[in-house]
């Protein structure tokens, strides 16, 4: 059994979001839903993380900051873009400074299409891909594109 | 002989499993009084079999052969005390384990693991030692030997003797079990700070010798703190308990 599924350690970077996203993602780790109790912990080390969450569309000034440490982080890892602006930009796509969403600098896994996600689906979306490779009975594949929706 | 070898082969085998029941129960317990439900109890076991299973990133090689002796020689440590060695041995070889650490600190190149780690770490080894020589010296003039097997059979509690190195050890013990606010040289509680101190460039594997490394030196140093009370051993495992339960609240 792959014992990574039972300790996804995550590092969350937030980009050019309205920090609605970014807090939500924090209320995950407090202990009304108590992320640690799937093993969960925020690390904010890339070479120690397995899950990147990104909140927040990509502009210029955070496009290299998010290759690079996607780039840190050894494998397997999963990126998941929580919010509406990390999935396509949002409401900002056609801002001159925006580029779109988290998939037009590094591969993301996992979506959370949500304008301000609850706690909730982004905490499902965290440990989702953890799920799948266990039912595909196999070590952790990337699944490109897997939409989830509340 | 043959029981000198039985309780080394017994530490090296037990050990890390102890050590990680210990861990994972104190992360348990923080969450229950957090009002939180918690990890399990062997969280600590998954995140190590997770990081051998990760890829073997590392900044030089040279990080993992220094890495790699850390580990050893902590092993070698736990392993000398429990087959009733000489003590001032032991705690050499724990200084050469926390040298071989440092050293791959340094190996990675990095400021983060320079300042933030090593030399941290250097000032903190520089601290505990002194009162480890002196607990040796101490036990030397208790019981008139250093090897922890004639200390571990002296008829009275060495507690008695000596009750002020005892108030020193388990001082001593928050800096070497790296609990707050001693633990700067790796950051262990606050999981959230880029600056993860010695580990900042440890991935995988490496980081995993790391943690293993750290439960045999949990058990080692409950060892040490239950050989002053070895003629009462149950005295003295309800006094390894109180005193680790002090040190990880």
């Amino acid at each position: 059994m792959s014992y990574i599924t039972k300790s996804p350690w995550i590092i969350h970077y937030d980009g050019s979001s309205c920090n609605g996203c970014d807090i939500e993602v924090l209320a995950c780790l407090t202990p009304l839903y108590d992320l640690e109790r799937f093993g969960i912990v925020n690390t904010g080390n890339p070479k120690h993380a397995d899950v990147f969450i990104i909140t927040g569309g990509i502009n210029e000034l955070n496009r290299p900051i998010v290759k690079n440490t996607y780039e840190q982080m050894p494998d397997p890892k999963v990126v998941v873009a929580v919010g509406i602006c990390a999935t396509s930009g949002g409401v900002f796509r056609d801002c001159y400074n925006i580029l779109g969403g988290v998939d037009k600098v590094i591969p993301v896994d996992v979506y959370v299409p949500d304008a301000r996600p609850d706690p909730s689906p982004s905490l499902t979306a965290s440990s989702r891909p953890w799920v799948f490779s266990k039912r595909n009975g196999q070590r952790w594949q990337r699944k490109g594109g897997e939409i989830i929706n509340d | 002989m043959i029981t000198e070898i039985i309780f080394a082969v017994g530490f090296i085998i037990l050990a890390p499993f102890i050590g990680a029941l210990i861990g994972g129960i104190d992360r348990k317990v923080t969450a229950r009084m957090q009002g939180r439900v918690g990890p399990p109890v062997l969280q600590p076991l998954y995140d190590i079999f997770k990081l051998f299973e990760k890829e073997k990133a590392v900044v030089r090689n040279e990080v993992n052969f220094y890495i790699f002796s850390y580990l050893i020689f902590v092993v070698f440590t736990g392993a000398l005390f429990f087959s009733g060695s000489d003590i001032l041995l032991v705690i050499f070889a724990l200084t050469l384990a926390h040298a071989f650490l440092i050293l791959g600190a340094y190996a990675a190149v990095s400021p983060y693991s320079h300042i933030g780690g090593a030399e941290r770490e250097l000032l903190q080894l520089m601290a505990v030692e002194p009162m480890l020589i002196l607990t040796a010296a101490g036990f030397y003039m208790a019981t008139g030997s250093f090897s922890v097997k004639d200390i571990a059979f002296w008829p009275e509690p060495i507690f008695m003797t000596i009750p002020l190195l005892f108030v020193g050890i388990v001082y001593v013990l928050t800096i070497k079990l790296r609990k707050s606010p001693f633990d700067l040289a790796t950051s262990h509680h606050a999981h959230q700070e880029l600056v993860k101190g010695l580990t900042t460039e440890f991935a995988g594997p490496t980081l995993g010798m790391v943690e293993i490394a750290h439960l045999y030196e949990t058990v080692f140093f409950l060892g040490l703190v239950w050989l002053f009370f070895a003629s009462m051993p149950w005295l003295g495992l309800l006094v390894v308990i109180v005193s680790i339960s002090l040190r990880y609240s």
